[in-house]
């Protein structure tokens, strides 16, 4: 089922800005020209990860992590793989995905681990750098309740998220 | 000594600040420090794995960090052709005005979720949120900053709207996690696409848990500050009605 509905959202975009003259041939080329800058500024924040991320993986620091949260990711239903993942997830975009990455790669895209990293990193934010970068340029300090809140919510939801991969 | 009218802060910015204060620096370094924690934890990681390389396999600390690097030269390269095939796929959506459509769609719930806010703030919050659904964050976070920015009452205290629009844009609204799905596709995937449902519901969850653990702690914590307002009204109506009556 789910195969079928980028193919369907595709096509339907695709026809519809032929047939309003928006010339899609045009705007699909502006849009992959932007890409260009994007990739640029996040690549040294991706290699100053990914160079942590494997040093901490090799050394078996990694491991430890993850043989220390396995109990409470255990209770949650969740293997003790993510422990890296759902850490660095609400931190950092790049750090995240460089360690999905690295999930891809050692246990596969299409392992349960390999989905329930997707449904993690799929369905959540960073959190910590929505929060600080929108009240940057205002003069409010106090964040109050706005961290707890986003994480309870977050990692209620990655939990449940990971429970209906079962299902499907 | 009297308080720096001029405060530099954390982002390097001088600003005028009057309300300047032991409790505004402490909260001011706060904030400082949840910047940098992914400086601080980056730190902690090389740290510890280079220490404890050091006592079981010295010659793997520099291979293992150099492999780290050629992954991220491979990972920017699979990143540069999902950006460029979805971005591009994404300009045809703004072109054909998909986003101004979502605007007008959501309104009405935006009036609803940030009842305190001028027509011209809302406008700015459909906006970002409209962005984030589609998965733009980028262009969703400078609508975010005016909004925080125009909610702004000097007081140094995030507001209920602005905390909730914070939350909502934390726990994520992306329907299509265009991302994942690519690098699904890169790392060989036999249907890239086939955690959407269970991730549409994480979203769905959490984005929902977000507002109703907003609503609820401003329940909890205003409840204070909203007291002695609603007495000061009660009494300037009594005034007002006694003036009619006078009258």
């Amino acid at each position: 089922m789910s195969a079928y509905i980028i193919p369907i959202i595709f096509l339907i975009v695709l026809l519809a800005s032929f047939l309003r003259r928006r010339e899609p041939y045009g705007g699909f080329i502006d849009g992959a020209r932007s890409a260009v800058d994007l990739t640029i500024n996040v690549f040294p924040y991706l290699l100053a990860v990914m160079v942590a991320v494997e040093a901490f993986r090799v050394s078996g620091a990694s491991a430890y992590l993850s043989d220390a949260l396995a109990p409470l990711l255990n209770k949650a239903g969740l293997p003790k793989e993510l422990a890296e993942l759902m850490f660095l997830r609400p931190v950092s975009g790049a750090g995240s995905l460089a360690v999905l990455d690295g999930i891809y790669t050692n246990y596969g895209a299409d392992s349960y681990i390999g989905r329930c990293a997707s449904v993690i990193y799929g369905s959540s934010e960073t959190v910590f750098y929505i929060s600080t970068i929108y009240f940057s340029q205002s003069r409010v300090r106090r964040l109050r309740y706005a961290i707890p809140v986003a994480l309870v919510a977050t990692y209620t939801g990655c939990i449940v998220g990971c429970f209906m991969l079962r299902f499907f | 000594m009297p308080p720096p009218k001029n405060v530099k802060f954390f982002d390097g910015q001088k600003r005028n600040n009057s309300i300047y204060s032991l409790s505004a620096a402490i909260s001011n370094c706060a904030i400082a420090l949840i910047q940098y924690t992914m400086a601080i934890i980056w730190f902690i990681m090389l740290a510890v794995s280079l220490g404890l390389m050091l006592f079981t396999d010295p010659a793997a600390a520099v291979n293992s960090m150099i492999t780290g690097a050629h992954s991220a030269v491979e990972l920017s390269l699979n990143l540069l052709a999902l950006y460029a095939f979805w971005l591009g796929f994404f300009s045809l959506i703004e072109k054909l005005g998909l986003s101004r459509a979502l605007e007008r769609l959501l309104r009405p719930v935006i009036s609803r979720l940030f009842p305190s806010c001028d027509a011209e703030t809302r406008k700015f919050i459909t906006m970002n949120v409209s962005a984030n659904l589609l998965g733009l964050g980028n262009a969703a976070t400078p609508m975010a900053i005016n909004a925080i920015n125009r909610m702004d009452d000097g007081s140094g205290r995030a507001s209920t709207d602005m905390i909730m629009l914070t939350v909502i844009s934390a726990t994520s609204l992306q329907i299509l996690p265009t991302t994942v799905i690519g690098m699904r596709a890169t790392a060989g995937s036999v249907n890239p696409a086939d955690f959407l449902f269970p991730s549409l519901i994480a979203t769905v969850l959490s984005t929902f848990i977000g507002i109703v653990g907003v609503k609820l702690c401003a329940k909890i914590f205003d409840r204070k500050k909203r007291e002695p307002r609603k007495k000061q009204s009660r009494a300037a109506r009594k005034r007002s009605r006694a003036k009619k009556a006078a009258a």
